[in-house]
């Protein structure tokens, strides 16, 4: 009887008001120029959104309301509205604009531009450029601390992480790692960054007190040659105890214990899984798979799929409301 | 960097003194990267170590059937360019630059008094796009004065079996590859049958070779074969064009039934014309109509728009093989000159020789080289002249070490002998 009283409810009220249990997931397909938006508890598709062209990077502000997108081939950041989900503006972001993060206070975007070797900051309210720092070749990954203080950008062809120092907009400090890097992402605590290198088929433990690297994960799959295994998206759990890689054409999440930085697991997912994101209350987390144009709800207990759902062509992020 | 810095004094097993000497004598002279990444943001970095890279071309305007196949000028020199400014791009952090040095000869000249002369310059890395015989002419002498070549232009096999040379690295895939990448995908297509049409010089004969190699060792059968002997008259002018091309139908008549047509004409004296004008409706593939090749381009994937953004913007038209072909040279060269941090040629020769060596060029896997001749493995893009078409090792072609020599002659066939 609840159930149906719920469900009539979310019929009455499509997308002004979720019920408190329900996430909406927004998937950035980079193909077909759309955001798929999932209701998690159903895992149902929504609604499709036209965006711009060759959406990659998505992200969500800290209080739920605004999904922004890279349209890549419109050198344009698109705002959604996560009320009407309606495209509702957009920030410039410099050209090529592949992947970026916000900052913790939302107030300020960092967008890494592949074709320009630059990190553009963009003052979310404003709409305007506040820096371009030169970069490595090909930057790509973002990562912010969680104290908003530094930023990491990972250069592709350089197969460097770049510090920034968020208040001077410097580079501090350069860290080499394997071969196409493609994400950092910030243990919880502040006291790792993790930089995933895609060809060099590792995941590096960059101490951010030293600034060197303290581990180097690698990964062994039976059966697939070490040259499928590329690891891409990051992801660490709110109590920083497992992390999540998307190893790419591998089609599966590797989960690593970040006390041992041993991998415990290897789910399989769908084909070139990319990146990833976890539910709001952390109890499951989502990867994009490119090929197979899906997109699969992992359970973090148990760490097994428990479902995967069709997207648009190439799913490539994916950010997820918090009500 | 502070790290690692810190690293190489505490490991240091001098006395004590000396190695805070020895330290200091880093910080100012060698290994700059504290004081370069600060320097990075605001001031320009000073740079400390600068790598030149010789680049020696025999050049003469080649003849092309098409006028859109005729080379660019700067073919191949481009894409070392565009190489040196990603290693510069990196090199800023890290207080190293790279500069380029080309030289240019006649094409059937004497290589070896220009090369000498980059020698007297200080070149101790060199691309070379010369033909077998003048790479060879100063493979040695690049011996002997502790010199790398870097081999982008010559696809010939030999320079990788039995003139194979520990001082040369080929970044240019073999005939034998780009067949074997070809032939892999005709037969997944199940075109088995095929007519090989060759050409009459010397090259073109080594690519019919490859072609003939490859169909015994993927299963296919060369149901015919037919010489064109270039008798001097094709090529674009008014009545050669026509006279070619009017040859075609009638020089493909009467063959036994075939799946597919292969071309081999690197001289490209008759080759572009078959494709449209076969006797009996078939695709065409060699070196012409369906052509394996290093690059593509139109080749996207694998983060490839972001290389042919670069390029484009850089040089005003698109990346082809041998612009790929150099870049990689110059970004393996980058790549180990940046981590093992100095350019001595022996220390970078080590880095790039170790087994674990391997370099990204938006083909999808990490490239790495042969230890047995020094040729770099890579994968072979099968295109048109619209787009790729496929790209090889198809699936399903095993190998027991890596899917890539399935390409190419293989260890155990190896005619090279290394000292």
């Amino acid at each position: 009887m609840r159930r149906r009283y719920i469900l009539a409810a979310t019929v009455a009220l499509p997308f002004l008001a979720q019920p408190a249990w329900a996430n909406l997931v927004y998937v950035s397909n980079e193909k077909d120029n759309t955001v798929t938006v999932v209701d998690s508890k159903t895992m149902e598709v929504v609604k499709t959104i036209n965006v711009g062209q060759r959406p990659r990077g998505i992200t969500i502000s800290p209080d739920g309301k605004i999904i922004y997108v890279c349209a890549s081939d419109d050198d344009t950041v698109e705002m959604i509205d996560t009320a009407t989900n309606e495209v509702v503006g957009s920030l410039p972001s410099g050209p090529d604009p592949e992947l970026f993060v916000l900052s913790p206070d939302g107030q300020t975007l960092y967008v890494a531009n592949e074709d320009d070797n630059l990190v553009t900051v963009i003052d979310v309210n404003t709409k305007g450029v506040v820096a371009e720092i030169p970069v490595g070749v090909e930057p790509e990954g973002m990562g912010v601390s969680p104290d908003g203080k530094t930023i990491v950008n990972t250069s592709e062809t350089t197969s460097m992480a770049h510090f920034i120092d968020t208040s001077t907009h410097e580079i501090t400090d350069n860290v080499l790692v394997d071969s196409r890097p493609r994400f950092a992402e910030f243990k919880p605590d502040g006291s790792e960054v993790w930089v995933s290198a895609e060809i060099g088929g590792t995941v590096s433990v960059i101490d951010n007190k030293t600034r060197a690297v303290t581990h180097k994960i690698t990964f062994e799959i039976q059966g697939l040659r070490s040259e499928q295994i590329q690891p891409v998206g990051v992801r660490i759990t709110a109590d920083g105890k497992k992390a999540y890689v998307a190893l790419g054409p591998a089609n599966r999440v590797a989960v690593v214990n970040t006390e041992t930085y041993e991998v415990e697991k290897y789910v399989l997912v769908g084909q070139r899984v990319w990146q990833l994101a976890f539910m709001p209350d952390g109890k499951q987390i989502i990867s994009t798979n490119g090929l197979s144009n899906d997109i699969t709800f992992i359970d973090t207990e148990t760490d097994e799929p428990i479902k995967s759902v069709t997207v648009g062509q190439l799913p490539w992020g994916v950010a997820i409301s918090p009500n | 960097m502070a790290a690692s810095l810190n690293g190489m004094i505490m490991k240091s097993t001098v006395p004590n003194t000396l190695s805070v000497l020895f330290g200091f004598f880093l910080l100012f002279v060698n290994v700059s990267g504290v004081s370069a990444q600060q320097a990075a943001t605001n001031k320009p970095a000073k740079p400390v170590v600068e790598t030149r890279i010789g680049y020696l071309r025999a050049y003469e305007p080649q003849l092309a059937l098409s006028v859109l196949d005729i080379p660019p000028r700067d073919e191949g020199v481009a894409g070392a360019n565009v190489a040196i400014n990603d290693n510069n791009t990196t090199g800023k952090f890290l207080g190293q630059s790279f500069v380029l040095d080309v030289t240019e000869t006649k094409f059937d000249a004497d290589v070896v008094p220009v090369f000498k002369e980059m020698l007297a310059r200080g070149d101790k890395f060199v691309l070379t796009d010369v033909s077998a015989k003048q790479l060879l002419s100063i493979a040695d002498l690049a011996k002997d004065s502790g010199v790398l070549l870097f081999n982008v232009g010559a696809t010939d096999d030999s320079l990788r079996e039995e003139e194979c040379r520990a001082n040369v690295f080929h970044t240019a895939p073999t005939r034998s590859m780009l067949a074997d990448g070809l032939a892999q995908y005709l037969v997944w297509k199940q075109w088995r049958k095929w007519v090989l049409l060759y050409g009459s010089h010397d090259r073109d004969k080594l690519y019919a070779d490859a072609i003939r190699r490859a169909a015994t060792r993927f299963g296919a059968t060369i149901v015919e074969e037919r010489l064109y002997e270039d008798k001097g008259t094709a090529r674009r002018t008014d009545t050669g064009v026509i006279q070619v091309q009017k040859q075609m139908p009638v020089f493909t008549q009467n063959l036994p039934e075939h799946d597919v047509v292969i071309v081999a004409d690197e001289s490209e004296v008759f080759g572009s014309y078959v494709p449209y004008r076969t006797w009996t409706p078939r695709p065409v593939a060699g070196t012409a109509g369906l052509v394996p090749s290093s690059w593509h381009p139109a080749s996207e994937q694998w983060g490839g728009s972001q290389i042919q953004n670069r390029f484009d913007k850089a040089t005003g038209r698109r990346m082809l093989s041998k612009d790929m072909q150099a870049w990689t040279a110059v970004r393996i060269l980058g790549e180990a000159i940046t981590r093992s941090k100095g350019n001595d040629p022996k220390q970078v020769e080590t880095f790039i020789k170790a087994d674990d060596f391997s370099i990204a060029a938006f083909k999808g896997q990490k490239l790495s080289f042969r230890n047995w001749n020094w040729q770099l493995r890579q994968p072979i893009l099968i295109g048109d002249g619209h787009g790729v078409v496929s790209t090889s090792p198809q699936e399903g072609f095993l190998h027991q070490f890596s899917e890539l020599d399935t390409l190419g002659v293989d260890r155990p066939e190896t005619k090279c002998k290394l000292d």
